[in-house]
């Protein structure tokens, strides 16, 4: 199919450096957003709505913000900022971003989902695949891993920084409370959590399943330092981060509240959790990469 | 039928929390995490040592798998304590894909498991917790008898890689063990050589089978008594070896029969050497409110109720 051997035509990949501008990163997260469609269109199966949505953040952290180093893959990161992805569904954008900055061949992007692959439709590290540190699917966990991994960098003596995302209708899950109340009282101050606020869930908007509520006072009210920004600009995004980063240190846990467009790129997909987890067919992908293309992309 | 001498009697958990603390001494990447039970799992001495390797997490059982499971990332060795209810049924999933299938070092103690929780009841007696744990894939599950080995046992663990599930609990028993014996995970103990019948026992329940040994001999029936305190891997060597001498087999435990020590034995013979078995066991049971003796006795879990299925195992053998 012509659509799997296009991840291993684009061998490009993008080396970390901090100088990237955001027109280049805007470029990159278009390339991402393709795979991402791709990869769930290959196996009919696969969470592209918030991958899409998500995109722009993964591109932000791995591109520009975070200090880490792909190779060799460290599994204890010692020195290096963290990434954990609690929200495990939108793995599409993880491995993506993994692969294009450098964790493991972007070839590989065409295994997603099948017998014997790394990538699996829930990230694992079962597998060994380079970048990701722990498991996620079954909802709720990664907070707590990520306060964890942060405490385990103050032990260490190790000032850089855990960074996490989760779904919101993933705040639905007790476990996330939990965390949110520990980190706090226990000064995590060197974590910097995302919540992607795109107000839809499995079986419809977030307000009508669940009650998300007022993220910003629920969290305010738990003692976090609490950030909000439009997650699919990087134009806000990236500044937002900034001031995340300038407020580490000071006693409190970050958390930034990203309001995004589940599907955001592709028009058909934004606005409706109806792609929350279905694949595009073989002509609303084509039109899903039509709308995808930059110039100067590259791999195509 | 040997002697085993002892001069004080001991509560497990004590024996545990006295491996953390030598622990604490001796392995700087050793942390610990409880959930708002610190004096029932004898951290105390840890703590005071090593304030900074210690984190209270409250009552948040979950939160407390997962932090584990993050501190593994940057190389430490948590130590996680609550009682053996809360550290596996409530916290299930979180061991099972942040730490069983994400192959975390992490060690989960869990104290007054069983029914010699007494007084507290059915609610926290857990007697299904070693079936969960040595369900998920690469965990490794042990059950120390006495004080010596569950201080021996905690220390051992530090030094395995992979997840581990300990087990210990909450009354006073003879502290028989040799306080020199080292621990070695998955190698089953000998503690009376005999050819009559095999008795496997883990936790509490060697002590009992060593009280059954006794009466057994009084009535000239040689017991060989083996104490399995690793449940998973299990010592297949060592327990195909004595079932093939004796040709008949007990197992003894503070557990359902669904998925404990004797489920594990069972499955084994069945491969390798089909011979009649009986299990000392809870038998598709809740506990209640009780003395640890009085619900031992009426739960069939003590030396009576060893002697018994021995007589029992032995009528069967072929």
């Amino acid at each position: 199919m012509a659509q799997e051997s296009s991840f291993a035509a684009s061998s490009e990949t993008h080396t970390p450096t901090p100088t990237k501008s955001v027109d280049q990163l805007k470029q990159i997260a278009a390339q991402v957003r393709r795979d991402i469609v791709r990869m769930v269109h290959a196996v009919n199966s696969g969470h592209p709505g918030g991958s899409l949505g998500c995109a722009d953040l993964l591109v932000a952290l791995y591109f520009k913000v975070m200090k880490h180093h792909p190779e060799p893959f460290d599994m204890n990161g010692v020195g290096q900022d963290l990434f954990f992805l609690s929200n495990g569904h939108i793995s599409p954008v993880f491995y993506s971003v993994l692969a294009r900055s450098g964790y493991f061949p972007v070839g590989e992007l065409a295994t997603f989902r099948k017998l014997n692959s790394r990538l699996q439709g829930h990230p694992a590290t079962h597998e060994h695949l380079p970048g990701i540190r722990v498991a996620s699917g079954s909802l709720g966990q990664g907070l707590s891993v990520a306060i964890g991994a942060a405490q385990a960098k103050k032990l260490n003596n190790d000032d850089r920084t855990v960074f996490v995302l989760m779904g919101d209708g993933e705040l639905e899950e007790g476990q996330i409370w939990e965390a949110a109340m520990y980190a706090p009282h226990h000064k995590v101050d060197n974590l910097i959590a995302f919540v992607d606020r795109n107000g839809q869930q499995i079986d419809g908007p977030t307000e009508k399943i669940g009650g998300l509520g007022d993220l910003r006072a629920k969290f305010e009210a738990f003692n976090w330092r609490v950030l909000e920004t439009d997650g699919n600009n990087l134009e806000k995004l990236l500044p937002t981060i900034e001031e995340a980063q300038s407020l580490l240190g000071q006693g409190q846990p970050i958390m930034v509240l990203m309001d995004t467009q589940m599907g955001f790129g592709v028009d058909y997909m934004m606005g409706t959790h109806k792609w929350h987890g279905t694949a595009p067919n073989d002509e609303q992908l084509e039109k899903a990469l039509q709308q995808l293309m930059v110039e100067e992309a590259g791999d195509y | 039928m040997k002697d085993f001498p002892y001069t004080e009697s001991k509560d497990t958990r004590s024996g545990f929390g006295a491996g953390l603390q030598e622990l604490g001494k001796t392995n700087p990447n050793v942390v610990a995490l409880c959930a708002d039970l610190i004096g029932s799992l004898k951290m105390d001495a840890f703590i005071k040592d090593n304030p900074e390797r210690f984190f209270q997490v409250g009552i948040a059982e979950a939160n407390m798998m997962g932090l584990a499971a993050g501190l593994t990332i940057g190389g430490k060795i948590p130590f996680t304590g609550t009682f053996a209810n809360f550290s596996t049924g409530r916290v299930y999933d979180q061991i099972r894909q942040s730490i069983a299938y994400s192959g975390k070092n992490v060690k989960i103690c869990a104290s007054h498991a069983g029914l010699t929780l007494g007084e507290d009841g059915a609610t926290h007696q857990i007697l299904e917790d070693i079936g969960m744990m040595k369900m998920l894939p690469h965990m490794t599950v042990i059950n120390p008898c006495d004080y010596n080995q569950t201080k021996a046992a905690t220390i051992a663990i530090a030094d395995y890689e992979g997840p581990v599930y300990l087990r210990f609990g909450r009354p006073v028993v003879p502290n028989f063990t040799p306080a020199d014996q080292t621990f070695e995970v998955g190698k089953g103990i000998v503690l009376n050589e005999g050819t009559d019948v095999s008795i496997f026992a883990t936790g509490h329940l060697v002590w009992k089978a060593i009280l059954a040994g006794k009466l057994l001999a009084d009535k000239g029936i040689n017991a060989e008594i083996i104490n399995i305190h690793t449940i998973k891997p299990l010592d297949a060597q060592l327990i195909l070896e004595s079932a093939r001498k004796t040709r008949c087999v007990v197992t003894a435990e503070e557990h359902q029969m669904n998925g404990g020590l004797g489920d594990s034995v069972a499955q084994l013979l069945a491969r390798e050497e089909p011979l009649p078995l009986e299990m000392v066991a809870v038998n598709d049971s809740f506990g209640e409110s009780g003395t640890p003796d009085q619900l031992m006795e009426k739960y069939g879990l003590n030396e009576a109720a060893i002697v018994a299925a021995v007589e029992k195992v032995m009528a069967r053998r072929k």
